[in-house]
Parts: C-alpha cells; sequence; structure tokens
C-alpha cells in the first residue's frame, strides 16, 4: 500500500514538471516580461540591459529551472493587466469558483441518487423510463445552452432571478463568499444548476447501473431470502456496495467540472477563475493565463491522485493489480 | 453467390436496424442533417459569406410569421443581416467538417497508439496508456479550451481565424485520442492470444502486418461505436470553443459561434438567432447519441470501463 501512494505521488510529481515545462515554454514564445515591467516609453539599450539583468538571455533550461523554483516558492509571475502577482489575482478569483462547484456538486449528489436508485429499484415504472430519457437528451444539450435557456427563463421573462454576477458578497477572513446574503444565493442558483446539468445525466446512469449490477449479486438474493426488509437490503446492503465506483468516478468528474465553470462563468459573468481566464486570453495576459494553467494542473492532479489513493485504501484488489 | 448488399439486409445489424424506431427515426433526421450539410451550397437561399448581397439594413428581422417577419427570410435574420437559414446551413457544414475531421485524426493517433500498446505489452504499453489516462484526467474540454488559447495567442486573432477550421481539427482531434486508445487497446488484448494471431506469427508475418491487417479488423466494432459518440462530444466542443470565441469567427459561423453571436442580443429580444442554430445543434447531437446507444446495445462490443 505504502509503495503504491509513493508511486502515485511520483506519478503526479512528474506531471505537475510536464505541466510546468509547457506553461514555461508557452511563458517563453508569448510572453515578453520586459513589456509587462517597463511598457513602451523605455529605450531599447535599457531594455536589453534589463533583459541582461532578469537573466532572459540564458539558456531555455536554465530558465526553467528559475521558472520551477520561483512556482514551487508561490511566485508564478506578474499579470500585466492587473499588476499584481497572477498568483494573488487567481486566489481572489478562486472563491468564486470553489463556491459554484460546490453548489453544483450538492445538486448533483442531491438529485442523481434519489433518482438513481428509484430508477434501478423499479426499472420499469414510468418515472424510471422517464429519467433515463430526460438524461440522453441532457447529455446532448451544451452546458452553455442550458444555461442560455436558464437566463432566457428566470431572468429575461420571469424576472424571478438575476442573470449575470455574483451579487453581494460577505468578506469572511479574506474569503469573499455568497452564502450568506440572500442576494448571493439567488445569484448562485441559475450558475449552480447549469453547471450541474452537464454531470447529472452521467451520474445518474451511473448510480442506476452499478445498482442494478449489485442488486443481481447472491448476497442480495440471500439477504432477501433471510428476509430482511426492504428498505435495509436496498439502503443499507446494496447501497453501500454502490458507493465505491461511484466515489470514484465521483471524484474524477467533479474535478472535470472545473473545466466547465469556464463556459459557465462566461455565460453568467460569474467573477471566478475561469471567466478570468478568457480574459487574460482576450488581453494576451500570458503571465496569468500560464498561472491559470498550472494552478488548474495541480488542481487536476491533485484531486486525481487523492481519488486514486482513496480508491486504493477502500478497495485493496487495485494495488494489487497495478504491480 | 451473395451480393454484397444483400449479405447487408440479411445481417443481424439490419435486422434491429429495421425493428428499432427509435433507430430509423435518428437515422433518417442525421441523414437529412448530413445531406443538408452537404449540399448547403445549393440548398441555401443565400450566401452567406458573400458580403455583396448582405445589407445590414436586413438585420434582427424575425422569422416570417411573426409581425415584422418578412417572407424573404424564413427564419429571419441574424445582426449582420444574414438569411438564417443559409447561415444554419453553412454553419452546421462547418461543425460536421471539424466533428469528423476531429474524429478522423484522433482515431487515427488512437488506433496507432491502441494497437502499438495492446501488441508490444511491457514498458512501451505502460508509458502509452498513462500518457493517455494523464491527458483524459484532466477532461478533454479542458485541454481543447487551454490548448486553442495558447495558440491563438501564439498565432494572432487574424491569423487564427483565417486557418480556424484546420486548427481546430487539430486541436479537438489532439484533446480527444485517448478514447480511441485505450478502448483499441482492450480489445487488442483481448484478440491477441488467439489462435488465428499465434497462426500468423508462426508463418512469420511481421508485427506490423499482423498489427494491422490482422488484429485492426477484429477491434472495428467497438472503435464504430466509439466513433459515433466521438462525433457528437467533437462537434459539442467546438461549439463550446466557438461560443468562447476560441473556435470560428463569426464572419464565417458554425453553429456554435452563431449561438455566441445572438446570445448577445437575447436581453434585447432577438431570441430566434440563438434558439434556431440551438435547436439544430441539440437535435443533430441528440441523434448522434441514440444512434450511437443503439448501436453499442446491437453489437455489444465489450466496452473498456475506465
Amino acid at each position: 500500500m505504502f509503495a503504491f501512494i509513493i508511486r502515485r505521488i511520483i506519478q503526479a510529481t512528474v506531471v505537475m514538471l510536464v505541466i510546468g515545462f509547457i506553461g514555461f515554454s508557452v511563458k517563453h514564445q508569448l510572453g515578453d516580461p520586459v513589456r509587462d515591467l517597463v511598457g513602451i516609453s523605455v529605450s531599447v539599450k535599457e531594455r536589453d540591459a534589463l533583459r541582461q539583468e532578469l537573466g532572459l538571455n540564458d539558456p531555455f533550461l536554465v530558465q526553467y529551472g528559475r521558472f520551477l523554483q520561483n512556482a514551487v516558492k508561490g511566485d508564478l509571475g506578474h499579470s500585466f493587466f492587473f499588476k499584481r502577482p497572477a498568483l494573488d489575482v487567481i486566489f481572489s478569483k478562486a472563491p468564486a469558483t470553489i463556491e459554484l462547484v460546490f453548489a453544483s456538486s450538492l445538486i448533483i449528489l442531491l438529485v442523481s441518487v434519489p433518482v438513481g436508485l428509484y430508477s434501478a429499484i423499479y426499472p420499469k415504472r414510468f418515472f424510471s423510463q422517464f429519467a433515463m430519457g430526460v438524461s440522453i437528451v441532457g447529455v446532448s444539450i451544451p452546458v452553455f445552452l442550458t444555461a442560455i435557456v436558464l437566463i432566457y427563463v428566470f431572468s429575461v421573462q420571469l424576472n424571478w432571478l438575476p442573470s449575470f454576477g455574483r451579487g453581494d458578497t460577505v468578506n469572511i477572513m479574506g474569503w469573499e463568499s455568497g452564502f450568506f446574503t440572500i442576494d448571493g444565493l439567488k445569484h448562485l442558483v441559475l450558475p449552480s444548476i447549469a453547471l450541474s446539468s452537464i454531470m447529472l445525466p452521467l451520474f445518474i446512469r451511473l448510480i442506476r447501473s452499478e445498482m442494478m449490477e449489485v442488486l443481481e449479486t447472491e448476497y442480495i438474493k440471500y439477504a432477501w431470502a433471510k428476509g430482511l426488509s426492504r428498505k435495509r437490503i436496498w439502503m443499507i446492503h446494496a447501497f453501500k456496495n454502490t458507493l465505491l465506483p461511484v466515489i470514484t468516478v465521483g471524484g474524477v468528474q467533479l474535478g472535470i467540472l472545473i473545466a466547465f465553470t469556464i463556459l459557465t462563468e462566461t455565460v453568467f459573468q460569474w467573477q471566478g477563475m475561469g471567466f478570468m481566464f478568457l480574459e487574460a486570453v482576450e488581453r494576451s495576459d500570458t503571465a496569468l493565463l500560464v498561472a491559470y494553467l498550472v494552478v488548474v494542473g495541480a488542481l487536476f492532479v491533485v484531486v486525481n491522485t487523492v481519488v486514486d489513493i482513496i480508491y486504493g485504501l477502500i478497495n485493496p484488489t487495485v494495488t494489487i493489480a497495478s504491480r | 453467390m451473395q451480393t454484397r448488399l444483400q449479405k447487408f439486409k440479411e445481417s443481424y445489424l439490419f435486422y434491429s436496424f429495421k425493428r428499432d424506431k427509435v433507430a430509423i427515426v435518428s437515422f433518417t433526421i442525421l441523414a437529412v442533417l448530413l445531406l443538408a450539410a452537404l449540399f448547403a451550397p445549393m440548398l441555401a437561399p443565400y450566401n452567406p459569406y458573400d458580403t455583396t448581397i448582405i445589407d445590414i439594413m436586413d438585420s434582427e428581422i424575425p422569422p416570417s410569421w411573426m409581425e415584422e417577419g418578412e417572407q424573404r427570410f424564413f427564419l429571419g435574420t441574424d445582426i449582420q443581416g444574414r438569411d438564417l437559414v443559409s447561415t444554419m446551413l453553412y454553419g452546421l457544414r462547418i461543425s460536421v467538417l471539424i466533428g469528423i475531421g476531429a474524429v478522423i485524426l484522433q482515431a487515427i493517433i488512437g488506433i496507432g497508439v491502441g494497437l502499438t500498446a495492446g501488441y508490444m505489452g511491457g514498458k512501451i504499453d505502460a508509458v502509452l496508456m498513462r500518457i493517455a489516462d494523464v491527458q483524459l484526467s484532466f477532461s478533454t474540454l479542458m485541454v481543447a479550451i487551454i490548448v486553442s488559447a495558447i495558440v491563438q495567442l501564439s498565432f494572432g486573432v487574424g491569423r487564427y481565424e483565417q486557418l480556424a477550421v484546420p486548427i481546430l481539427i487539430v486541436i479537438i482531434g489532439i484533446a480527444e485520442w485517448p478514447q480511441y486508445a485505450r478502448t483499441v487497446r482492450a480489445s487488442v488484448l483481448g484478440e491477441k492470444n488467439k489462435e488465428y494471431v499465434e497462426a500468423a506469427r508462426v508463418i512469420g508475418l511481421d508485427s506490423k502486418r499482423i498489427m494491422v491487417s490482422h488484429i485492426l479488423p477484429n477491434t472495428l466494432s467497438p472503435v464504430l461505436v466509439i466513433s459515433t459518440v466521438q462525433v457528437a462530444n467533437a462537434v459539442m466542443s467546438e461549439a463550446a470553443l466557438s461560443f468562447l470565441g476560441l473556435g470560428m469567427p463569426v464572419s464565417k459561423p458554425s453553429i456554435g459561434s452563431l449561438i455566441d453571436a445572438g446570445f448577445e442580443y437575447i436581453f434585447s429580444g432577438a431570441w430566434w438567432i440563438t434558439f434556431f442554430p440551438a435547436v439544430l445543434l441539440i437535435i443533430f447531437i441528440l441523434v448522434i447519441n441514440l444512434l450511437g446507444d443503439w448501436l453499442r446495445d446491437v453489437l455489444n462490443p465489450k466496452l473498456y470501463k475506465g
């Protein structure tokens, strides 16, 4: 087990190095730190001096090494637009994205578990068939269209909910939170529903198929034969064993939600990391773009590694198979 | 002697197709849409790329059955005064072109990698599949978004828009190849220990020949199944990229960039610019997904669960 964890951590480190390398190459090719620092009113000679001083004439690999050193210390460069360290900018935007992902995950869990279980237990009933039908239609609708429809119906036509921004936020120990004001929560409703719509069909299908598989197993038949109550068999015996694959797939998929936050945040002008990323692209803010790449890459790597390790802890066959 | 057509008519595939209403309807809609995309220049009443016939005075005309609608423009016009029907047909053409192109590219890369990894085994297999797994764990959409952002920055918006179609094909192709690699590898692992492969090896054929002409044909049914879903995914990715402004430019819109262009006007009541392309996109993706589901049930390959 220990060896397995070590191996996963080494792999994660290698992946981070590769991400760092890609990020650095982008920066090396596209960004001009001198321009970011001085603007246009400085002479060519002074620029060259600055260039030498900053070590921009050093060999590629030396610069890469320096980039890694700085990255480990938490310095990912300076945002040309915000005039602040890129990491600061990202951390100031992160709470918005994290809250959005959290709210969506909550919706996904609260809806997909009951619907998935119900349609596994009663596959022939109308509601189950209906849920399966809706889920294949749901998979086929891009998340930005769901978002647009929600805005059109609930903001433009009914005027119930706001269509953009985060609304009032409260500062709790440096964390700009929208969870504690009514206005903030109102702003959260549509984006989180839109974001959850992309994963919901997938989770419902996953839970349904896992549960159906479990219900066919011998030990469930034995539980029926023992005369246990239906509730006990479904909820305690069967449901527990559907959780294992759901947790692993779920963990990875929740990481993937971050990719979709870019789309959702664009539609709702939600001031999070995804929206910031697109603005950075429009403004050619290379440092910020690279910082985003590294931060999001790290996020994915951490989530996947943790999920793998948890899975290894719960299910010992994994460590044996990977040997 | 049976002709191929007869053989196909008696096959299980055709038999189950005839009995499945959903499959027939989906296939018909898909065929109509594909033909419409293929013959867009002949079907479309106007040429949306021809700037000489576009009149800005015609912009934002609602569909013809509405009060201010005009007979000339059945579904109305977009913000630039282009006929929406024509623009959608041309847009569908671009979306389909990118979708199919990207799938062909990812199939080539993925099948190559999957075959090599599965057949060679050992270290090569471990390294290739690790790469595939790692790339998949980043979500294909994220990879596509970041790569296109970087490419757009390094090319400059103008050049990027000129070369948008091939660039998007490459980006989406590169972002999604691991799906193919995993599927192909899984079925190669199932095939490579069978007698016919052994026999081929005994005859002394080289491994390249065995891989391509002996093993590959037997892995095609899972490839066919995921190909349908992958086309839907590719079209969806393209739409997402275009919606973010990282895909097709508005002057040569795909369905996604048309939706994006219309979205800004949805608040001022011009819903049709977004609505009709959106419906077209959803129908297109939905019928492909339904066909993919049906194909999976019929061919029932052991898909790699992961």
